[in-house]
Order: structure tokens, then sequence, then C-alpha cells
């Protein structure tokens, strides 16, 4: 029996068909991978991190004792100021348990309240020295491991020596609870303030500002040096071996390890220019380093995409080259440089290596207020939480890679925008 | 069609439209191969042993020819010739690519544009150029045409630049359909209207000579005839040098018809000349459609 060509073709199509089916659900597999891992991050830090935007807190009927505050009724501030407000809030607490005679219990009863708390009593004072004398109900951040126990971190069915809480902690924390005095409340700290030794205190706003006064830095030297370099190089520079040893450099330094950046820093901007440990404008300039390849290799793919008949038309029409450039080429090539940048800049906001070795890494309280203060960034006090041994840092360290994780979508999505936006089409 | 279109046009100081009588001068024939009259009896522009080199690769080789006032001179021949390499020599657009090599002598109204003393950017103001692809700038079709006027400082006030707007599109043959369209972008414009908005945008800053290079070629047969058309208007005016692909193109649209042939310039004479009687073998050959 001979096979007719139709045949032939016939069966090869069926294979062909098979192929193409089995490609498909080979990527089909891929992408749902893909997918799966995505969405395990994201539901593994959510899970790990939500509970942090919530933080227990103490109803306390605290007694504004004149004789502490201010025995001798000056109302002056400096006194006002160096009360000892921990008084009021141990004499409180002993009111509300009677029954805590001995001395190590007392002070584990003490424990229970946050140290935050004697601030928040030392600012209501200053603010309004009428309040002495008073009695007022005052909500205060309880001690982290409170807040761990209220929110189920911490197993009652363990033998009492591995937990953290005793026996007698967990019956007066149960004490207060059942009297309605304890209540989970929106965790405003964790969102204004800096770091601290205490997880009920220690906030990412430092960090954030940090972060934001870094990345000002860099975007302020990496654009435009960024994108000069890249009209220099595609529209001016002539082609040969300087300039292709400039491009295998610049492609070079894309690839370059990013802590070596910050070797570089370390010995150029601190030890040799004597610049600020710590400083925001360090981490900047380190960042521009390791972002200006990011942004030059995009502004040159950029430029490359205009198409040459529009210089044509320019240079045709007795524009001169820089008239040609910034009059047409830069407004058509400016969507995908910034593009570019933001993109960078989206990498340099995670970027926590090349900062350890300017000394960002240390422990800061206060916000900073400058480029030049000692601060540290996002990913660095994600990096700082995630060492700390408290459970309740924990959670903290996941609420705060879900904000840099929010701010990189962020980014990424403007950049995902101004390509849609501005796309030309020839 | 042609010829009948007597457009009102403003006149420009810098031409004249006589066309010059049959001159008994001597003029000083160029040394060339090339089979016809290459000069003219008032060049606005002449050629003399032009070589073109990209690189070690030459492109055109020893080519001579005038290029009179209000004339329309057209080049052909086979692809690959030559034609857009030697047009480009004439506003020195070959600069922009770096293996491109000049040698020879250009010159428009007696001065060498290839001269150290000339500057690129007047010359391109002076020989205009329309490109293949319509090229207009991703600006408003107002900004198209102003673009010129505004960087060589031709207009001082808002009102002198309407007005340049206005003539060059009038001149152009468009203003009619974009006149209410004036501020959306040029790209929006179909094919034809894209490449007579880019004769617009060369004439805006009133050249002395406009280079077109296959002009019609990305175009349809209605939207060439109304090209065509204006080509022939324009005539009036400026000179016009065109690349064409079209034999009946040239035929319709140009006076004088040059015939290159790898990279030489093989015969050049009055267009009706050429298309009934050429004097060269390969130009017969070409226009028979031996080869093309
Ligand atoms: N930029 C360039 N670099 C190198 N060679 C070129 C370049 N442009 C054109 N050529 C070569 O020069 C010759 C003439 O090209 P061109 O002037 O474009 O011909 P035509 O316009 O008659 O089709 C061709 O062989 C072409 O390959
Ligand atoms: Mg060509």
């Amino acid at each position: 029996m001979t096979m007719t060509t139709a045949d032939k073709i016939q069966a090869n199509l069926n294979k062909r068909y098979a192929a193409e089916r089995r490609f498909r659900s080979y990527g089909l597999v891929s992408v749902a991978i893909g997918l799966a891992a995505l969405l395990f991050l994201f539901l593994s830090i959510i899970g790990k991190g939500y509970t942090a935007f919530q933080q227990t807190y103490v109803k306390l009927d605290v007694q504004f004792d004149a004789a502490i505050i201010d025995p001798q009724r000056t109302r002056d501030p400096q006194t006002l100021a160096r009360a000892d407000y921990g008084k009021l809030i141990k004499k409180t607490m002993r009111e509300r348990f009677p029954d805590v005679k001995n001395r190590r219990d007392k002070r584990k009863l003490y424990k229970l309240i946050s140290p935050g708390a004697v601030y928040m009593i030392q600012d209501m004072v200053r603010n309004d020295p009428r309040l002495i004398g008073t009695t007022q109900t005052v909500w205060v951040p309880a001690d982290d491991d409170v807040d761990m126990l209220i929110k189920g971190y911490i197993n009652r069915d363990e033998p009492e020596s591995a937990r953290r809480l005793k026996d007698k902690e967990i019956a007066w924390i149960d004490s207060l609870a059942a009297t309605s005095s304890l209540e989970k409340r929106f965790n405003k700290t964790f969102f204004t303030a800096g770091d601290s030794r205490e997880p009920e205190l220690a906030g990412i706003w430092g960090a954030v500002v940090g972060s934001f006064y870094t990345l000002v830095v860099t975007l302020v030297l990496s654009f435009p040096i960024g994108v000069a370099t890249a009209v220099y190089l595609e529209e001016f520079a002539p082609t040969n071996r300087w300039t292709d040893l400039i491009e295998v450099n610049i492609n070079n330094l894309a690839a370059v390890p990013s802590i070596v950046f910050g070797l570089l820093g370390l010995s150029v901007f601190l030890n040799f220019m004597a610049l600020p440990r710590s400083a925001p404008l360090v981490g900047g300039l380190v960042l521009s380093l390791m972002t200006l390849p990011t942004v030059i290799i995009a502004s040159r793919a950029s430029l490359q995409s205009v198409p040459p008949s529009i210089r044509e038309g320019a240079l045709g029409m007795g524009a001169s080259q820089m008239q040609m450039v910034a009059h047409h080429v830069l407004p058509l090539a400016m969507p995908g440089m910034l593009t570019g940048t933001i993109i960078g800049m989206a990498r340099a906001l995670g970027e926590s290596a090349p900062l350890l070795m300017i000394g960002m890494v240390a422990f800061i309280v206060n916000v900073p207020e400058g480029p030049l203060d000692p601060s540290t960034v996002l990913p660095v006090q994600i990096y700082l939480w995630a060492d700390t041994p408290e459970r309740a840092f924990v959670e903290r360290t996941s609420a705060a890679t879900l904000v840099l994780l929010a701010f990189l979508v962020v980014m990424n999505g403007a950049a995902v925008w101004l390509r849609k936006r501005f796309e030309q089409r020839w | 069609m042609l010829n009948q279109k007597q457009a009102v046009l403003l006149e420009s100081p810098a031409q004249t439209n006589d066309v010059p009588p049959p001159a008994p001068a001597k003029i000083q024939e160029p040394d060339t191969k090339t089979v016809g009259r290459v000069t003219v009896d008032k060049p606005i522009m002449t050629t003399r042993n032009v070589d073109v080199y990209y690189g070690e690769k030459q492109a055109i080789i020893d080519v001579s020819i005038d290029i009179a006032y209000n004339e329309v001179l057209s080049m052909i021949g086979p692809s690959g010739c030559g034609k857009s390499t030697f047009l480009r020599c004439l506003n020195r657009m070959n600069d922009t690519i770096e293996s491109a090599r000049v040698t020879g002598k250009i010159e428009l109204e007696g001065h060498d544009i290839y001269d150290k003393k000339t500057d690129v950017v007047t010359l391109r103001a002076r020989v205009g150029m329309v490109f293949q692809k319509p090229n207009p700038f991703p600006k408003s079709v107002y900004e198209n045409v102003a673009y010129g006027p505004r960087i060589h400082g031709l207009a001082r006030k808002q009102a002198e630049l309407d007005e340049i707007v206005q003539t060059s599109l009038q001149r152009a043959g468009l203003w009619e359909e974009v006149k209410d369209r004036l501020s959306e972008p040029g790209t929006g414009l179909s094919g034809g209207q894209q490449q007579r908005l880019c004769i617009a945008r060369s004439i805006a800053v009133n050249p002395d000579i406009i280079l077109m290079d296959e002009p019609c070629s990305a175009l349809d047969p209605i939207a060439t005839a109304r090209i065509e058309e204006l080509i022939d208007e324009l005539r009036q005016n400026y000179s016009i040098v065109i690349v064409t692909h079209s034999m009946q193109q040239a035929a319709r649209v140009s006076q004088r018809t040059a015939y290159f042939h790898l990279g030489d310039l093989i015969e050049v004479g009055e267009t009706s000349t050429i298309f009934t009687n050429p004097q060269e073998k390969l130009t017969e050959d070409y226009l028979t459609g031996r080869f093309g």
C-alpha cells in the first residue's frame, strides 16, 4: 500500500500538533510554578506580618498624683520633665493588683506595661499641666510579651519553665482581659516611630525617611549623569576603541556585585573623603554608582529606539546635532529613560549589602532630618529586625517587608504605566 | 493634469521665473564619461568629479552634473546604483554617516559647500530634503511646519510665524485639509498628507533647492498624483532634484533626467530625449525594462 502525499502530511501533522500541545503545557506548568511561588511568598509574608499592624494596649486609671509629679506646686516645665512618671504607673498597677506583695512579683507586674507608657504620661502632663491632681483613663501600650500572648503566639500548654510568661503573669493578663482592660488597636507607632529595642515601640518611619533621602541622592546623581552619558555616547561620540572600551566597561559595571560598590564607597567616601558614616548622602553616592550603569544602558536603548527618520528629518531641516537631540530625540526617548531609571531606583531601594559597608546598619532611634543624619534604610531595617530574638520582631520583620514590597510594586507599576502611556508606534 | 494649475504663489526674491534663453555662451564642459550635456547655462548648483566612498567601497564614481534654476531634475537607475548617496551629498546629509567620504567639488551659487567655512546648518536651510518615508515629527501639524523657521530665527513675532506656516501649507497644497486641525499630531495624517506636510516643512524655510528621495514610493497612486502636481507647481519657485524608481514619474515631472548605473552617471539629457532616444545602451536597456 502506498501512502499518498496527503496521508504523509496528515501523519506528520498529528505529530506536529502533539508537539505543539506538549510545548504549551510545558509553558503553562512553568507559569503555574512561578505564580505559585509568588503566591506562597506573599501569603507567608502577609500571614506572618499582618498582626504587626495591631498592638495590644492596656487601660490604666492613672492618678496624676501631685505629690509625685510636682511636690512644690511650681508647675515649672523643668520639674515636670524630670518627674518620675514611672512611679505613677507602678502605683496604678499596685492598686489594680493589691494581692501582689512580693518584690520580685511586683517587678514582673510592672513589666506588663511597655516602658513607652512613661513617655506617654510625661507628654500628657507637659501638654496639659492641669491634669495634675486628676485621675484619667489612659490606654498605654502593653509589653511585647503581653501582645504576643494576646495574639496567640505564646503557647499556654507549654510547661511553665519553657514559657516566656509564667503562670502568674498569665493570670494577671487574663484578669486585665476579663475586665476589658486589654484591647488590640491600630499600631500607629509602627508607621511613625524610629527603631527601638522594645518591639512595641519600634517603627519603620526612621528607615522609610532614610530610604527616601538615600533615593533622592541616588536619583539626583544617577539620572542626569546617566542620561548625559547615554546621550553623549549614543549621539555625539565617535565609534572608536575608546568608546568601545567605555561601553564594555559600563556593561561590566552593571554586573558587578553590589557589595563591591559598598567596599568602594567605604574606601573612597568614608576613608578618603571623610564623609559621615551611616549617612543617606553616602548611601546615595554608593547606590548611584550601582544604578548608573542601569540608567545608562536603559537610556541608550531608549535613544536607539528613536527611529533614524526623525533624526534625518531634523538634520535635513538644518537643525544642529544638539538641537536634533534636544528637540526631537530626547523627548521621544524620555519615557524609556524614566522607566529604566525607576527600575534602577527600585533596585536601589531594595539594596542592603553595599549600605552595610558604609555603616547604615547602625541601631538608630531618631528619625533622620536630613541626608547627613545617621540613618538606616528599609531593607537594612528588615535585616536588623530579622536578627533580633524577640518574638514580636518576627511579625514586624514581615510587616516591614510588606511595606517595602508595596513601595516596589508602586514603583514598578509607575514604570509599566509610563511605558504604556508613552509607547510610540512608528 | 500637469502644468495646468497655476496656483497663486508668493514671489521669492532669490529666484526668478525666467527660464534662461538657450545659451550660445561657451561653457567649460567637464571631463567626464557621461553621455549627453551635464552642464546648464545658469546653474544654481554644480557638482564636479564627485566620488563617494563608504569605507573602502566606492558608491559614486566621478559624477559631474549641474542643476538649473526652476527645474526638476530626476535621477533614475537600478536600486543600489547610488542615487540616494549622490542626492545626500548635495546637502551634506552624508556627514551623518561615519564611514562616508566625499571628494570632488560641489558648489551652491559659486560657494563650495564642502568648504571648511560653509556652515552645514545654513546649507541645509538652503537645500531642503524630503525623504522616502514620510517622517513628520511626532508633534502638531503647526509645530512641524514652524520648526524650521523657529530654529533659524526667521520669524520675530507669532503672527509672522503663523503666516509662514499658512503660506507653506498652502504652497504644499495641504492648507485646506489641515487648517482646522493644526494642533493635531502630524503623524495622524494620511501617508500622502504626511508627505505634503514634510514638503511644507521644508519650504517653510524658503530653500533654494529641494531634494526628494523617492517621495512617492510609500504612497498610493492618488496621493502620488497629488505630489507630482505639487512638484510641478513648486518648480516656479524652487529647483527640485528628485530620485525616483518610476520612469513614468520621471517622465511626468522632470525637465532633465540623469541615469545612474553602479555609481556611474551614464547619461544626462532632456527628459523627452532620454525617454524617446537614449544614446547609451545601458540607459535603453533600463528604460525598456531589461533590468532594474
Ligand atoms: N550607510 C551606508 N554604508 C555603507 N554602504 C552604503 C550605505 N548606504 C548605501 N550604501 C551602499 O552604497 C550603494 C548605493 O546605495 P544608495 O545610494 O542607497 O542606492 P540607491 O538609492 O540608488 O538605491 C549601495 O551599494 C549601498 O549598499
Ligand atoms: Mg535610495
